[in-house]
């Protein structure tokens, strides 16, 4: 039992850090929130090409994963794996194949949203 | 270079209407509206054409009170905040009144009234015209920001976009009050490129104008009840106030901003308060018009504000410019200073 | 008035925002939602789904999550207060792609929704690739050399 609080706690340690310093990024500086998205992502492949996104998710958990920068890891673990057994022509398969499920999803829901939603006014 | 135009004829507003949708109707001008529509959809199934849809509830509404129709109208003066002004075409194309087009981003109320006043002084044979401005907050935030349903977070110095429309009917009625003075007003540098801040950009332009139309005309500020601008919010104003301390001691007291009368910051989140075209129109036409036809009131200085800019030139980097146009609305045979009525 | 000047004055006027606030929503929420993730992808690990399977689905299961509140306008008013902490969990991107669908559908299926659903979400999408090819190429020379 213990354990199992101990990995939700690490998981939401994780989670909150990444998104103070995000929130903070937004509010000190001139960063607009898709700058940040973008950096996020291109942290996460970073991450994961200097080999210290495994070890990190190993102990945070979905508290890494979740966040864009696990988006972003799980492209750069698509690049490499293609690469390992496709050769160079991995270079260009393997980003999106390894993000191919959260891409397909969002947009397929996005567009059935659009057919059966409306916006409504936004309230203060 | 005289810059103050006066009205030999003036021209008169006799009829008005303002209409608002749900977080207008919340506001403590809410009741003083003449129609709202909580869904801020007005019937219509896109967001641009409810904001046509509501120029046309005001038009026919202050048609209604001035017992005219849209066929007595001679020269429809009226904008909004959309591309090419379609928020006034969807609404307004049906009426076939002969049609100016205005867009002067928020300033668009004062620069319609300035121009089709100035007009009918010119055509003594004109008898009857209409001005009107709206704007929309989700065409808007469309337009200009992002999709309605995004999940951001506005910055404390961001305005609120009002869904509000105003309609004017001028005429000639020496009993109404009436639009006697206008002086355009210069297009000014705002010192800022963010998006954020279009108050704060605004009230430089605002400034500069209030301080040349005093300057010319050498009248005191304490002649006129209020001087109010359309939509500076809480920064521009206090920007505003600031300069006018420093450079015309006491005009600060007269000032007035519409901005921060359509919301009430206790119940709602305002940020910086209320901006978009439609907040000045409205305004006006909810609560000023009144507070003049019954005479508490009688002397104003209206100055709409407008932030040129587009996102393109805000992602360029460039300054958001301010421009504010004055006109000025009396009762009459108004001659002496009123000091009855309690100023904020 | 110079711009220097007039800098000076929005500086002065200008509220500023409320950094811990804002900072101990944002740490809330995401922490919040990487927790119920990581209880999910307890759970279904629990029942038997393989590590890496559960860790894909339960990104798939918070990109749906995030869609539906969209469509049913609720994130926005979420997002409000959360900020970065819906902003930057999978949350923030599927909620850039299904309102920013939503939004362009007055203006058609294919030339709203279909040519304007990248507008925001985008962004994300080329850099992460771009960033994943760049790594391949280095991977991959760098495989060759040594």
């Amino acid at each position: 039992m213990n354990e199992i609080l101990l990995k939700l706690l690490l998981a939401a340690i994780c989670g909150g850090v990444l998104c103070v310093i995000a929130q903070l990024l937004i509010d000190l500086t001139k960063l607009t929130p898709a700058r940040i998205l973008v950096l996020y992502v291109s942290l996460g492949v970073l991450i994961y090409a200097v080999g210290l996104y495994e070890p990190l998710y190993d102990i945070f958990g979905v508290g890494m994963s979740l966040p864009l920068i696990g988006f972003g890891a799980n492209i750069g673990r698509g690049v490499k794996e293609a690469v390992d057994s496709t050769g160079a022509l991995g270079i260009l398969t393997g980003g999106i194949g390894a993000s191919a499920g959260g891409i397909t999803l969002a947009l397929v829901l996005g567009l059935l949203a659009s057919l059966i939603f409306k916006p409504r006014s936004k309230r203060m | 270079m005289k810059r103050i135009v006066k009205l030999n004829s003036p021209i008169s507003i006799i009829s008005h209407a303002a209409v608002g949708g749900g977080e207008e109707r919340r506001g403590p001008l809410g009741d003083k509206f003449d129609f709202c529509d909580i869904t801020d959809r007005f019937g219509m199934d896109t967001f641009e054409t409810a904001e046509g849809e509501m120029g046309r509830i005001a038009l026919n509404t202050a048609l209604g009170k001035a017992k005219l129709s849209h066929k007595d109208l001679e020269l429809l003066v009226a904008g909004d905040l959309q591309n090419q002004c379609v928020g006034t075409s969807l609404g307004l194309n049906s009426f076939g009144i002969p049609f100016l087009g205005v867009y002067g981003a928020c300033s668009t109320c004062t620069e319609s009234l300035l121009i089709l006043s100035s007009v009918m002084e010119n055509s003594p044979d004109m008898t009857y015209g209409a001005a009107v401005t709206t704007s929309h907050n989700s065409a808007a935030e469309r337009q200009f920001r992002t999709p309605i349903e995004y999940g951001g977070q506005r910055a404390p110095s961001a305005q609120w976009t009002s869904t509000a429309a105003g309609a004017f009917i001028l005429g000639r009625d020496e009993g109404k009050p009436s639009v006697t003075e206008f002086m355009v007003g210069k297009m000014v540098d705002g010192g800022t490129a963010d998006g954020s801040n279009m108050g704060g950009a605004m009230s430089f332009a605002a400034a500069d104008t209030i301080l040349s139309y005093f300057d010319e005309s050498g009248e005191s500020p304490s002649d006129f009840d209020y001087i109010v601008t359309g939509d500076l919010g809480k920064v521009g104003s206090d920007i505003l106030k600031e300069i006018l301390a420093r450079e015309l001691p006491g005009c600060e007291r007269f000032h007035l901003d519409c901005g921060l009368l359509l919301y009430d910051s206790e119940r709602q989140d305002i940020h910086s308060g209320a901006s978009g075209c439609g907040t000045s129109a409205s305004v006006l036409a909810s609560h000023l018009l009144p507070l003049m036809e019954t005479g508490q009131i009688n002397r104003i200085l209206l100055l709409s504000t407008g932030a040129l800019m587009s996102p393109s030139s805000l992602l360029q980097g460039q300054n958001i410019t301010g421009i504010a146009p004055l006109i000025r609305i009396e009762n009459k045979g108004y001659k002496k200073k009123n000091t009855t009525v309690n100023r904020k | 008035m110079d711009n220097l000047e007039k800098k000076r004055l929005i500086d002065k006027h200008s509220p500023k925002t409320k950094l811990f606030k804002n900072s101990a929503l944002a740490f809330l929420f995401g922490g919040l939602i990487c927790a119920l993730g990581e209880g999910v992808f307890l759970v279904l690990t629990g029942i038997g789904a393989e590590e890496k399977t559960a860790g894909v689905l339960v990104t798939l299961i918070f990109i749906f999550a995030a869609s539906a509140l969209t469509g049913f306008g609720i994130f926005d008013r979420i997002a409000k207060h959360a900020g970065a902490g819906t902003l930057v969990p999978v949350t923030g991107f599927s909620n850039a792609v299904t309102s920013q669908a939503m939004d362009s559908s007055s203006e058609g299926v294919i030339l709203g929704v279909g040519a304007k659903i990248f507008t925001v979400a985008g962004p994300v999408i080329l850099f992460g690739i771009s960033s994943g090819v760049l790594y391949g190429l280095i991977y991959f020379f760098a495989g060759l050399i040594f």
